[in-house]
């Protein structure tokens, strides 16, 4: 049985640019979904076909059991969206906006209005509540916008890039907020550009790029494709540097890398901290003083590198606004 | 799950024209308060007729030929109907621009992903603007009465001919409003719908019998301003006023400007409502 969000072959071009070039992906009820990419990889676009924004070309899109092509409006029914730009009315006060969604959601005016209020609440914007949200700051807004989203309590929700452009505790909090939300057993397709907010908060993730797909997996998963964890150490001594090499020679699956001015030395290992203990004793026999000693495991950044030949972040300053041309 | 218990606050689908209807309600008054949170664009629109009245009464009003007559009395209550249908139409600016700024600011996304009527937030917006268009008109009508506009001043007329010249002119500000929504739909920016709101405009007000009479028109011209739709309401209120002015051609909305009028007006509604709904289904922002 398909999950919650389930897509086949999804393909969407705006002219020459092939914005989505065959996305597939299947989330399982109850889980979170981390869609991570550079801008332009096709994130926002998947995330438009998926809440019926936008008609792909072909293939094929269920959320919440409903075809997404099919019957839209029995989807949007289903569904919250929370979106890259905080969607709320800024002239108006945040409830006047929470109740003017529950009405759009066929809520009946009475429910709207203690439905607004309850989100209020638990979004910490009671004391702002009857302010127009032009006074609020970017946090508040993005946390009425996410109220907003769950204003009928989604069995599905979507997120796109909720945390970008916040600071970071603004960051941290939202993550709370979301952190909560899903264990209620909501399901989530959350799209980021931050591998650590992936990490944080997706049970799976996939890597897009090129409107593709090219990788899925949890964190750890992910993590072990790039060649696993990496001995580092400081020698205090320069000329120690020889031997400690020598030493990770014989732990290393492969070359070990030094940095003479830094007096570091790199080894690929497998074995975990057990590893790492018996690298410290056969050091200490051999009277190498250390400065620092750790086991480093592959970051989401390296995950991205060796999956797409250039780091995330950098490709971001390159292509910024290319997601947002395609979608034009 | 507790997200089956939570759908139940959605109530069961009703048929499609009320919730269209209660929707589009919804969405106006999110614009009614709007506007009242910016009082200054109602104020602004306000002066921009005011100021034409003014203007056009007293610098144009000594040197303006109405049929035979150079009076400017005459000119003032000639005038009148035209000032009130061009500032109608003003509100197809407003509609555009705050239409393309819900796109800008990505609220027509979030419209477009809730169980709404698909032409409810096109509705609620030009219903709103119809509002504010009707608040201008009583203010405008004040003006006018004070600066010596009197209706019945060449012709009958009575209280009900006076109500429907005014609801002519709501009907033609409520079908050019829904231009506007078109124009807001396809540009990209605020700034971009003002501007191309109120360009086209200008030629299609002046090439018309709102500020001149057109008798006096080079024959091909004069053929463009009578059977321009915008000419047939202002034709139609001045015979309902009761104003000086009325054309004597043969063309057939200056016979029949009420139901030209009428004809005009729906025919654009129906027309450019079809086709910003079309827009909206299909927008992206």
């Amino acid at each position: 049985m398909p999950g919650a969000i389930y897509a086949e072959g999804l393909v969407k071009t705006f002219g020459d640019v092939r914005a989505l070039d065959g996305v597939d992906l299947d989330v399982p009820e109850g889980t979170v979904l981390g869609l991570l990419g550079p801008n332009g990889a096709g994130k926002t676009t998947t995330v438009r076909c998926l809440t019926t924004l936008l008609r792909p070309d072909s293939g094929r899109a269920v959320v919440a059991g409903i075809d997404v092509l099919e019957q839209p409006d029995a989807v949007r029914r289903s569904i919250g969206l929370s979106g890259q730009f905080a969607a709320v009315d800024e002239y108006l006060t945040g409830r006047e906006n929470l109740q003017m969604v529950g009405q759009l959601y066929q809520m009946r005016a009475k429910a709207a209005k203690e439905r607004a209020a309850e989100l209020l609440e638990q979004f910490h914007l009671a004391d702002a509540a009857d302010r127009p949200t032009k006074t609020y700051s970017g946090g508040m807004r993005r946390r009425l916008d996410l109220a907003a989203a769950l204003v009928v309590s989604p069995p599905v929700m979507f997120m796109d890039e909720p945390t970008t452009g916040l600071d970071p505790r603004n960051r941290q909090q939202l993550w709370e907020v979301i952190k909560q939300l899903v264990s209620g057993g909501t399901t989530l397709l959350l799209t980021t550009q931050y591998l650590e907010e992936a990490d944080h908060l997706a049970h799976d993730i996939a890597v897009v790029d090129h409107g593709k797909v090219i990788a899925k997996g949890t964190s750890d998963q992910l993590k072990a494709r790039t060649g696993g964890e990496r001995v580092e150490v400081v020698v205090h001594e320069r000329e120690h540097i020889q031997a400690a090499a020598e030493v990770l020679a014989g732990f290393g699956k492969g070359d070990t890398t030094v940095e003479e001015h830094m007096r570091k030395l790199t080894a690929q290992v497998t074995g975990g901290a057990k590893l790492l203990a018996e690298v410290i004793r056969e050091l200490d026999n051999r009277g190498i003083e250390i400065d620092d000693i750790g086991l480093r495991r592959p970051t989401l950044d390296d995950v991205f590198l060796s999956l797409t030949g250039h780091v995330a972040e950098a490709k971001n300053e390159e292509n910024d606004g290319t997601d947002k041309e395609a979608v034009k | 799950m507790s997200a089956v218990t939570d759908t139940v606050r959605v109530a069961p689908a009703a048929n499609p024209v009320s919730q269209s209807i209660r929707d589009s309600m919804v969405v106006a008054k999110r614009n009614l308060i709007r506007m009242s949170r910016i009082p200054e664009m109602i104020i602004y629109g306000l002066i921009q007729p005011i100021m034409f009245v003014v203007l056009f009464t007293y610098v144009f009003g000594g040197s303006m030929q109405i049929g035979s007559s150079t009076s400017a009395v005459d000119y003032k209550n000639f005038l009148m109907a035209g000032i009130f249908a061009q500032t109608v139409t003003f509100a197809t600016a407003s509609s555009g621009a705050g239409i393309a700024d819900d796109m800008h600011k990505g609220l027509i996304d979030r419209f477009r992903s809730l169980p709404m009527a698909r032409g409810a937030v096109l509705t609620g917006r030009t219903l709103a603007d119809s509002v504010q268009t009707a608040l201008t008109l009583v203010v405008l009508a004040v003006v006018a009465l004070l600066v010596g506009w009197r209706v019945g001043s060449d012709g009958d007329t009575n209280l009900g001919k006076v109500l429907g010249a005014f609801g002519l002119l709501l009907l033609l500000g409520y079908a050019f409003t829904w231009i506007g929504a078109l124009i807001g739909m396809s540009v990209r920016t605020p700034e971009a719908a003002t501007s191309s709101g109120l360009i086209w405009l200008f030629p299609v007000t002046f090439i018309s019998n709102a500020f001149v009479d057109t008798s006096h028109m080079t024959p091909w011209l004069r053929h463009i301003a009578e059977w321009n739709p915008f000419s047939a309401t202002v034709q139609a209120c001045r015979v309902l006023f009761g104003n000086p002015g009325q054309s004597q051609s043969d063309a057939w909305p200056m016979q029949h400007p009420v139901w030209a009028s009428l004809i005009y007006s729906i025919l654009i509604l129906v027309v450019f409502r079809t086709l910003a709904v079309r827009k909206y289904r299909s927008a992206t922002a």
